[in-house]
């Protein structure tokens, strides 16, 4: 244990503005660093492979240091980390389903992005052309009296993205869920191979284009990072206010959308009103409805004028004042707690064994925010409140949306006062070398990571993006079981997982 | 909820008149009068999302916020495709998501339209040429109507959705095809 966390502590700089080392670490060292994540002396934040090789993001969940740890020459396989710590499973498949990489020991080796229709296999390895039919997907058997399974998906009722949802019941009573996801699978990180700069900016701000903002400043900051290039503070102010922006739009959203699908559908209606306020003060401000392409590596596209500021403090305004009757509303509509308060309760401690960030592990005593415990600029300079709960159900998740709009309001405010004069974009440009960054960002799910490696021509060799919901997905298994099938769209609302993050 | 409920009485209403030139109110009579004229009472969307990035999906909920409200027009999206007359479609159609899509079409009772909403489900977008993706909706299913943006604005979306109307509607007047292929039969 000591070792990885002493590795970590020695290789500590400043990732957001230098280049992320790696520690090569020996096949036993890398299954030490397994079962740390399993105990919980660290916190994995991302597994992914390149050619050949393997990688870690580590956390010292106390001191907040992070390390990348990689294990090398591995062509067939590596020692699973899931085996030991279940959070990893998923990544592994991937792993295997694009690069051929067995993950050695695994429990679970079925495959999860691989569906059988793409015309090859391991795309992100030698690629081989496919051969035979698509086999069929063994789902989790489930033995026991009076059961019976309901398949839903991957095309749901409402306009959502597509995943299939396996549920096994007992009367009414879910007794087991099962996810397959993968549906959405676009093949992004093999469009960012070879990829130049402003290409991988593109395609990550449509990874979840909800988090639009969130990606293409994480990417912005993993490029950066790799190239030593500090962007303006001016630039890094404005990309403050476009991710409060972003928050702000989607939480609105989804205390509208939980509450409707609670069946209350008037806090839809008025919630749907103030994002579509925040939205079109986007368009107006920034040229584009989700902010995209305006964060570029080296600064930002463009820049406001004061009508803009102005623009935005009063968006502000309006929105603190018409929020606050809002909350009143839920907090004193019985009905509507009766369906929140008690569903869904995820426990404290799946929260802290999986790393789940955002509302989800806000909601269930894990006290982190990238914001405040990976400090970047211009956060590093402002005061704010993470909002913290510990009973973990519905309820808990809309009371913490509640508290982050409030306090997005209030460091939009905050950022347009102080935003500083000056230019708003450094020329990046390449280091003849081989240089890696790695960048994280708290997007208003939870923490976006993203890792890159650049050539001596500047171009991607490799960029992994590992969304929030990669942590999140597995628990809403967790959630649903005792609560009543009708039960679920309420769940699933509240956790709000983002399927084309993890789908990739 | 009292004050609330009272101020929704008393204000005036959120959804737009005529903003932009009577943009919005204009398009909304003219579909309205579109779909009376076609179908008689009303048009029920189908939503399939076959790989978007989510983005689209925001923007097509969006069209039911009190800004836009669709519904109002005649227009409203249905959980079943084989209540549906229009199939939108959004994203590149992942391979992944190809059958979904084609079993979703094929569920649907005739006469019924396509429209591909966003860069991506016309020609795939930005992901096009990856091995995952399809490169747009039409190598699935005939598209009947393209909606381009990344994402397409709501009203952008209420536009194309007059436009199908206009050229279904001109169709059916001039019992052939211009453009527009309401489809009959397999
Ligand atoms: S067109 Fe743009 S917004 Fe729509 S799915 Fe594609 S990338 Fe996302």
């Amino acid at each position: 244990m000591v070792e990885i966390l002493e590795m970590i502590a020695a290789g500590q700089t400043d990732f957001r503005t230098t280049p992320m080392p790696r520690h090569k670490l020996t096949k036993a060292q890398w299954e030490q660093a397994a079962d740390d994540a399993a105990r919980g002396h660290v916190s994995l934040l991302g597994l992914w492979a390149t050619r050949g090789a393997v990688h870690m993001a580590l956390m010292d969940p106390n001191s907040h240091a992070v390390g990348v740890f990689s294990l090398e020459n591995r062509r067939k396989g590596f020692p699973s980390v899931a085996r030991l710590h279940p959070p990893a499973q998923r990544l592994e498949r991937s792993i295997t389903d694009l690069f051929g990489m067995r993950a050695e020991g695994a429990e679970d080796s079925r495959p999860w992005l691989d569906h059988g229709a793409w015309k090859i296999t391991t795309p992100l390895a030698k690629a081989a052309p496919r051969e035979g039919d698509a086999p069929d997907y063994d789902f989790l058997p489930v033995i026991g009296d009076g059961l019976h399974q309901v398949p839903v998906g991957p095309v749901h009722a409402g306009i959502i993205e597509p995943g299939h949802f396996r549920f096994t019941a007992q009367g009414e009573t879910v007794v087991r869920l099962e996810e397959r996801l993968g549906y959405t699978h676009k093949g992004i990180d093999h469009l960012m191979r070879g990829a130049s700069i402003a290409r991988g900016a593109e395609l990550a701000q449509r990874t979840s284009g909800d988090s639009t903002v969130a990606y293409g400043w994480a990417y912005a900051q993993a490029v950066e990072a790799a190239l030593g290039v500090t962007p303006p503070p001016r630039a890094v102010w404005l990309r403050a206010i476009m991710a409060e922006l972003e928050r702000l739009a989607n939480h609105l959203n989804d205390i509208g959308a939980i509450c409707n699908d609670a069946a209350f559908a008037l806090m839809l209606a008025q919630c749907g009103t103030l994002r579509e306020q925040v939205m079109r003060a986007a368009h107006a401000v920034f040229g584009h409805r989700f902010m995209r392409d305006v964060i570029v590596p080296g600064g930002v596209a463009r820049d406001i004028d004061s009508a803009g500021r102005g623009m935005l403090e009063g968006l502000v305004h309006d929105i603190a004042r018409d929020f606050e009757p809002l909350v009143e509303l839920y907090d004193n509509t019985p009905s509507l707690l009766a369906r929140t308060v008690g569903a869904g309760i995820l426990p404290v401690d799946l929260a802290a064994q999986f790393g789940a960030g955002g509302y989800i592990g806000r909601a269930s005593g894990r006290d982190f925010d990238t914001r405040r415990d990976l400090p970047y600029a211009p956060y590093d300079k402002l005061v704010f409140k993470v909002p913290l709960r510990s009973d973990g159900d519905v309820n808990a998740r809309i009371w913490i949306r509640i508290e982050e709009t409030r306090q997005s309001l209030n460091l939009l405010g905050e950022l347009l006062r102080s935003l500083p004069e000056g230019d708003v974009l450094v020329p990046v440009s390449p280091m003849k070398e081989q240089r890696e960054g790695l960048g994280i960002v708290e997007g208003f799910r939870g923490d976006v990571l993203v890792w890159v490696a650049l050539d001596a021509r500047g171009r991607i060799s490799r960029c992994h993006m590992r969304d929030p919901s990669w942590f999140q997905w597995p628990l809403l298994e967790a959630v649903i079981e005792d609560n009543i099938i009708a039960d679920f769209p309420l769940c699933n609302k509240s956790f709000n997982c983002s399927y084309s993050g993890v789908d990739l | 909820m009292k004050n609330l409920l009272l101020k929704a009485l008393i204000r005036k209403p959120l959804t737009e008149a005529a903003p932009a030139g009577g943009d919005l109110a204009e398009l909304g009579r003219t579909l309205e009068q579109e779909t009376r004229r076609r179908l008689g009472r009303s048009l029920a969307i189908r939503q399939v999302d076959a790989g978007s990035c989510n983005a689209c999906e925001l923007e097509i909920q969006a069209t039911s916020n009190p800004y836009y409200d669709l519904d109002r027009f005649g227009l409203h999206f249905v959980a079943s495709p084989r209540h549906a007359d229009i199939l939108l479609v959004t994203g590149p159609v992942t391979r992944n998501m190809e059958v979904a899509l084609r079993r979703t079409y094929d569920a649907m009772p005739n006469p019924k339209w396509v429209v591909a909403a966003g860069d991506c489900a016309i020609d795939g977008g930005c992901f096009a040429g990856s091995y995952a993706v399809l490169d747009g909706c039409n190598a699935v299913i005939p598209v009947d109507l393209t909606i381009p943006g990344c994402p397409p604005e709501p009203a952008a979306i209420m536009k194309g959705l007059v436009a199908l109307m206009r050229g279904a509607g001109e169709t059916a007047l001039r019992g052939k095809s211009a453009g527009f292929r309401p489809r009959s039969g397999k």
